[in-house]
């Protein structure tokens, strides 16, 4: 599938800021279910985007921008070919061995509840894929899936506590669990066709990766309840939220902040169905 | 089990020659003059300021670590073992810290079981494949060393993070000076006052390669909240470097900067007293106000020199420790100069096993811990605290570690009931550069001051001692 991706995000400030530095992961990196055929981020204020990467290979961009700056706006557009893989990751840069992807972080440590949850779901199984394949599907049936942005995500015992959550909540809870069970798993930023036909989206979208010997990664996308397919594109990866999302950023000035994203995720035409 | 005694040597009645001299001193000088010179020392110390917070005392009032006046003495053969025994075991973190996030050659041979890395908090993924600038990690190290006999020296932990207490250890020696000068005088004693000059040349030795001229230091501190706050400051004056917080310093494309009264001036080697996590917003703690927005990518960028670097915490973790003595042989093919206490993993069933049976003669720690926070010590622990510690080891085993009770050595120290023997400690500040290793000849000793006790921790009610290392 063809995807054409247009993200901008406006940031405007009460009073103009003296200064901002972000740290952007914004860029996808080319796997064998995806190649990149165009990619460009840019900003429309005075400031320097220098390109980098994080220790996980994940590509990077730290902007700096020099005030004053009463609006600030981000700009990512792109262009990815993807196929589907079953959602099973190849030819992705992998920095570390797959057991450092069971270490708990605030957003995902499971607490009792999502303990219990997890033995629920695991209950005898005891092939992995099986076992992962059920615990996105419990997840999908269990938690009400909100689409409205959110600030900040937040950890996955606050939403399982709740049952809802947006998509970042999801994978949290997934990842949690899946830890608990002595299964590695990580956070994946990326974007989404959807499959109703909607374009523009109110964020981007989120899912979990799982190891399985054998088979390596696989991603889980309980916000669908599945497995991510050529309707995904992968952008960042990390241990949470936290390590892969889109905008880490600091300013100095500027008072009160309002943020406004537009997304649009469209699959070429005549292409989609190939 | 008799402590050996550092004054006595095995026998009470004898005298080790290196003490001959202050042994005559203490008999020569009246008890109230003794007394007299601590009040004098106690009033010195609190109009400097040199005050610590207890963290987790209601009032968290600041203060004083009580100064011994009777000094400690090492022989200069002692410390030339120390020493060589120190540079192995620093050069050792500093290969380790290297290796774990670079090619990790130590996980492939099986030196140590890999998760004990990916699992630790402090092992920080973001500073994997990112090497540190001349390849030092650990600029500062504090390596705490128990002896319990003549030649018996053993490490108790290493602490390689941001070790305090330096600041005591000079202060301890302008003090005795003042207040004992003809003790002083009498002996040829190495000076510390060189720990200064010592940490200047190597934090500038560490400079990134692209800095221009004389490379601009500064110290990082968390603020005057932080416990150690008057030993930042202290240091910051005797350096002579900028004493900055998060909010004097800013990034601007991947270069740090000050602000000062006469604009941004460039900054190249960071002496932080932050931790890891507090450090950059925009890559740890999101939510904290005392880093600098960007100095990860600034450090990425080859620009700017921390130290100590980012993540060298998975260092101090007791059950890495464990596995010192083989990381010194993987890593230098020599075998270890200085002992470890044995250690009981209790990650391991066996060894958890024999922990569990003999709780009330072991020292429990846990992995993570510092400070003499959270551990047992079982022969003066109550039935209570044992039971507690029973129940979080078979909970949580692998938190932990055992270690005898080890007869740490003694000293006379001037307490209440007049001269008696308390147990001690000694923290080494070692140094390492681009260039050199360097040692100040001394430390910082620590003293239990309650008898029997062996915490020496200031946090519980430890104090401290000038330590004199002996041209003989």
């Amino acid at each position: 599938m063809r995807i054409r991706i247009q993200h901008t995000t406006q940031y405007a400030y009460d009073r103009p800021i003296t200064s901002a530095v972000q740290v952007l992961r914004m860029t996808p990196r080319p796997d064998d279910a995806q190649h990149i055929v165009r990619w460009r981020v840019e900003t429309d204020v005075d400031g320097r985007l220098r390109a980098g990467e994080d220790s996980l290979g994940n590509l990077t961009h730290t902007l700096y921008v020099d005030g004053p700056v009463q609006r600030l706006r981000l700009m990512v557009s792109g262009e990815v070919e993807t196929v589907d893989t079953g959602g099973v990751l190849r030819g992705a840069i992998e920095r570390f061995a797959p057991e450092v992807f069971l270490r708990e972080t605030r957003l995902t440590l499971a607490d009792a509840a999502l303990r219990d949850y997890g033995r629920q779901v695991a209950g005898a199984t005891s092939d992995r894929l099986q076992l992962l394949h059920d615990l996105l599907a419990a997840i999908h049936r269990d938690m009400t899936f909100c689409t409205e942005a959110t600030d900040a995500a937040g950890s996955a015992a606050a939403a399982f506590a709740q049952r809802r959550g947006v998509c970042q909540d999801l994978a949290h809870i997934f990842i949690g669990v899946a830890r608990f069970l002595g299964i590695p798993a990580r956070y994946v930023s990326g974007h989404l066709v959807r499959d109703d036909g909607v374009v523009e989206q109110e964020a981007a979208h989120a899912w979990a990766e799982a190891h399985v010997p054998g088979l390596g990664w696989v991603g889980f996308d309980p916000a669908n309840g599945a497995c991510p397919s050529d309707s995904h594109v992968r952008v960042a990866m990390a241990l949470d939220y936290l390590g892969a999302a889109p905008v880490r950023g600091s300013r100095f000035g500027g008072g009160r902040e309002e943020m406004e994203v537009r997304l649009s995720v469209t699959a070429e035409p005549g292409l989609r169905n190939q | 089990m008799t402590p050996f005694d550092e004054m006595h040597g095995d026998s009470p009645d004898g005298i080790r020659a290196l003490y001959g001299k202050v042994k005559l001193w203490l008999e020569q000088t009246p008890p109230e003059t003794l007394a007299a010179r601590r009040a004098q020392a106690e009033l010195f110390f609190r109009r400097i300021g040199i005050t610590f917070a207890v963290y987790g005392e209601a009032d968290a009032a600041e203060r004083l670590i009580p100064f011994d006046i009777i000094p400690r003495i090492i022989s200069r053969s002692e410390w030339g073992l120390l020493e060589r025994g120190l540079k192995q075991r620093v050069q050792t973190l500093n290969a380790f810290l290297s290796d774990i996030y670079g090619s990790q050659e130590c996980l492939k041979a099986g030196i140590l079981p890999p998760e004990l890395i990916f699992s630790n908090p402090q092992y920080r993924l973001e500073m994997a494949g990112m090497p540190a600038p001349h390849g030092v990690w650990v600029h500062i190290a504090g390596v705490d060393i128990v002896r319990t006999g003549e030649r018996a020296f053993h490490v108790l932990e290493d602490n390689a993070r941001t070790p305090s207490g330096v600041s005591y250890m000079l202060e301890n020696r302008e003090v005795m000076m003042r207040l004992a000068p003809e003790l002083f005088a009498s002996h040829h004693v190495a000076p510390v006052e060189t720990y200064t000059d010592a940490l200047l040349a190597t934090l500038r030795s560490v400079a990134p390669r692209g800095a221009e001229g004389e490379p601009t230091l500064v110290l990082l501190t968390p603020g005057r909240y932080n416990s150690a706050f008057y030993e930042h400051s202290f240091l910051a004056d005797k350096l002579g470097i900028e004493l900055v917080e998060g909010s004097d310093l800013f990034v601007r494309d991947d270069r740090v900067y000050m602000r000062t009264t006469d604009g941004p001036q460039r900054v190249d080697v960071i002496y932080r007293r932050l931790d890891d996590d507090f450090i950059d917003p925009l890559v740890f703690n999101p939510d904290s106000m005392l880093g600098v927005a960007g100095l990860m990518s600034a450090y990425a960028a080859g620009n700017v020199t921390l130290a100590n670097a980012v993540g060298t915490g998975v260092s101090d973790d007791k059950a890495v420790y464990s596995y010192m003595p083989d990381l010194v042989r993987f890593y230098t093919g020599d075998e270890p100069i200085l002992q470890n206490v044995e250690t009981w993993r209790c990650r391991e069933a066996p060894a958890l096993s024999y922990v569990l049976d003999h709780l009330p003669e072991l020292v429990v720690k846990e992995v993570g811990g510092s400070g003499g926070y959270g551990m047992l010590i079982g022969p003066t622990a109550s039935k209570a605290e044992i039971a507690e510690f029973r129940t979080k080891l078979i909970h949580a085993p692998e938190q932990f570690i055992a270690q005898p009770t080890l007869a740490l050595s003694t000293c006379p120290t001037f307490v209440e009931q007049g001269v008696a023997p308390r147990h001690v400690d000694l923290r080494p500040f070692v140094l390492t550069g681009a260039d050199a290793v360097r040692i100040t000849p001394g430390g910082l000793s620590r003293v239990a001051l309650r008898e029997g006790s062996l915490v020496v921790n200031s946090s519980q009610g430890g104090g401290t001692k000038d330590t004199w290392v002996l041209d003989d």
